[in-house]
């Protein structure tokens, strides 16, 4: 019987948000005092599916079926089903993601499990097993008990910092019977950005609204976040207006970030938008408008026009 | 065709949340109740797909009576008749059984609502309804088209997005921008009062996850400001103060 964690790859390696679950889980079984198997789906080496043990899995269980290359959802919550079968595990744990998402849900569906999404701590177990969550897109918390035989953590990313010790984890060849009802969807294309870092997983975000005045002035932007090695976001009304994809709009609509650090540029900061950023640990915020609501929510501000401010910072910070 | 929207009604998003009763509920004084933004993109698409395909639209709320004036906004829209489940829907599980029992009773080709509620931002319940029915389940849809029973789909992924086909009968969890929002005319308005209403009460388990209190964030430090003439500064203190650079 051991805590059971879905850990997701991005090119064959273990995502940052999933080394996060990996630790989270880890102690949830020294906790319970179990231990903490992974796993693992796709392809890759041995090496780093053994690199789960860094986090505290001393297991790794991983499924290399080749229909299991492409993430799935729905195929992904059987193997997940059948391993927390396998493990007996109670208390499945996983990172937030686009695809986590997809598959929590069917795994819960399939387990009839008790879930908390957007998990920020470890869970207390004095009386029963409850859990604290960021609930109305981060603007309030609340305490859930989690009443179900099995019981499935999502947690947002970025709010456990996982420590790292010299350990392997030993890894296991995973082959559960997978549904051909599973299949039914099929992927037609898919277009990714390649080479930038993806926003969701980002500590650092450099983010601009409409006092960028154009899509062709986003270069400021770019060189900033190139310099801090960070991911560029956008407002609504720039992915609105196709200045922007949808994919770097944050807000209440969009993306839901928590990064280390948030610089928003000529972001007015309307309630909607705060509240896809309002988990950031570090808020800057840069308009002209010495008024712009958005300066009552930042740890830092500057009163000035972006378009002399950015090209500064970014050589203060190629200075660092 | 026959279209299943699930709706949730929501405090406004401008809403400042505040609890009440010890922090074991919601203060409600004050707060207007909408469509849930994500399910106002489902409903949207479905009164599209009506206007193309002569589809019919059955709108699902599991909700308490005073969630009625969203359902009758989304008859205004373009729904055409309306379930109520008489219930607080405060776990993903237990609301999602409640829209499988009423999906197994009328069979829908298509599913549609919201990727996610703005208050609980679970984002699960359309995953668990495709489980216990049996059909897949796609979200964050972006884009829906049909062609006849394929539903050609573009979901946006982690940095991209991805296009799908599948057959019907599906559950989509639908985002923007799948359509436009759609503002209800005075004539919707005045046929909405008519169209019908039906509530039930719930079926099913207990709650698997309840909620015991609720917390607001602790409010950030006052903000420090840095005079644009010296705009450097700012990197020195992300640098040393804050640290996260």
């Amino acid at each position: 019987m051991s805590v059971l964690i879905f850990a997701e790859l991005d090119e064959g390696k273990i995502k940052k948000s999933s080394q996060e679950a990996i630790f989270y889980g880890t102690k949830v079984a020294e906790m319970t005092g179990t231990s903490a198997t992974a796993v693992i789906i796709g392809p890759a080496d041995d090496a780093e599916l053994a690199s789960a043990g860094r986090f505290g899995a001393t297991k790794v269980l991983h499924a290399a079926d080749a229909k299991l290359t492409e993430p799935n959802g729905m195929a992904y919550a059987t193997v997940v089903a059948a391993a927390a079968q396998q493990e007996g595990s109670k208390v499945i744990v996983l990172a937030k993601s686009s695809l986590a998402d997809a598959m929590t849900a069917r795994l819960a569906g399939k387990l009839k499990a008790g879930l908390a999404a957007n998990v920020i701590e470890l869970p207390n177990l004095s009386n029963g097993f409850q859990v604290k969550s960021s609930i109305y897109t981060g603007k309030a918390f609340a305490y859930n008990d989690l009443k179900a035989d099995v019981k499935i953590l999502a947690i947002k990313k970025n709010t456990i910092t996982p420590e790292e010790e010299d350990a392997t984890a030993s890894v296991e060849a995973f082959a559960p019977i997978l549904n051909d009802a599973d299949f039914v969807i099929s992927v037609k294309n898919t277009e990714k950005s390649s080479g930038d870092i993806l926003l969701p997983e980002a500590d650092l975000v450099v983010s601009a609204g409409r006092g960028l005045k154009g899509p062709e002035n986003w270069g400021i932007v770019e060189d900033l976040a190139k310099a801090l090695h960070a991911a560029t976001a956008c407002s609504k009304p720039v992915s609105d207006l196709d200045w922007r994809p949808h994919s770097e709009h944050v807000g209440q609509t969009g993306i839901k970030i928590s990064p280390n650090l948030y610089i928003a540029c000529g972001i007015s900061g309307a309630i909607q938008h705060l509240a896809g950023v309002n988990s950031s640990k570090v808020i800057v915020v840069i308009n002209k408008d010495a008024d712009a609501p958005f300066f009552k929510s930042a740890d830092y501000g500057i009163v000035g026009d972006v378009f002399d401010i950015l090209p500064r910072l970014t050589k203060a910070v190629q200075a660092l | 065709m026959k279209i299943l929207v699930c709706v949730t009604s929501v405090p406004d998003t401008t809403t400042k949340i505040a609890f009440t009763d010890n922090n074991t509920k919601l203060n409600k004084a004050g707060v207007t109740f909408i469509t849930g933004p994500y399910d106002d993109y489902a409903l949207a698409r479905a009164v599209e797909l009506k206007e193309k395909t002569g589809a019919t639209i059955t709108v699902l709320n599991v909700g308490e009576a005073d969630s009625e004036p969203v359902i009758r906004k989304c008859l205004a829209i373009g729904a055409d008749d309306a379930i109520r489940i008489n219930a607080e829907p405060t776990d993903a599980y237990f609301v999602a059984e409640q829209i499988a029992a009423i999906a197994k009773e009328n069979s829908y080709d298509l599913i549609l609502m919201g990727r996610e509620s703005i208050d609980y931002n679970g984002g699960q319940v359309h995953g668990i309804v495709g489980e216990m029915l049996g059909i897949p389940s796609i979200s964050p849809v972006m884009l829906l088209d049909l062609d006849g029973d394929t539903a050609k789909i573009t979901r946006e992924i982690e940095g991209g997005k991805e296009s799908l086909e599948a057959k019907l009968p599906l559950v989509l969890g639908c985002q923007e921008p799948i359509a436009e929002w759609k503002i209800p005319n005075m004539r919707g308005i005045m046929t909405a009062r008519t169209k019908p209403l039906k509530v039930v009460e719930p079926t099913g388990t207990d709650k698997l996850t309840t909620v015991a209190s609720y917390e607001l964030p602790a409010p950030r430090g006052a903000v420090k400001m840095i005079p644009a003439d010296s705009a450097e500064t700012l990197i020195q203190l992300l640098h040393t103060e804050a640290k996260v650079i």
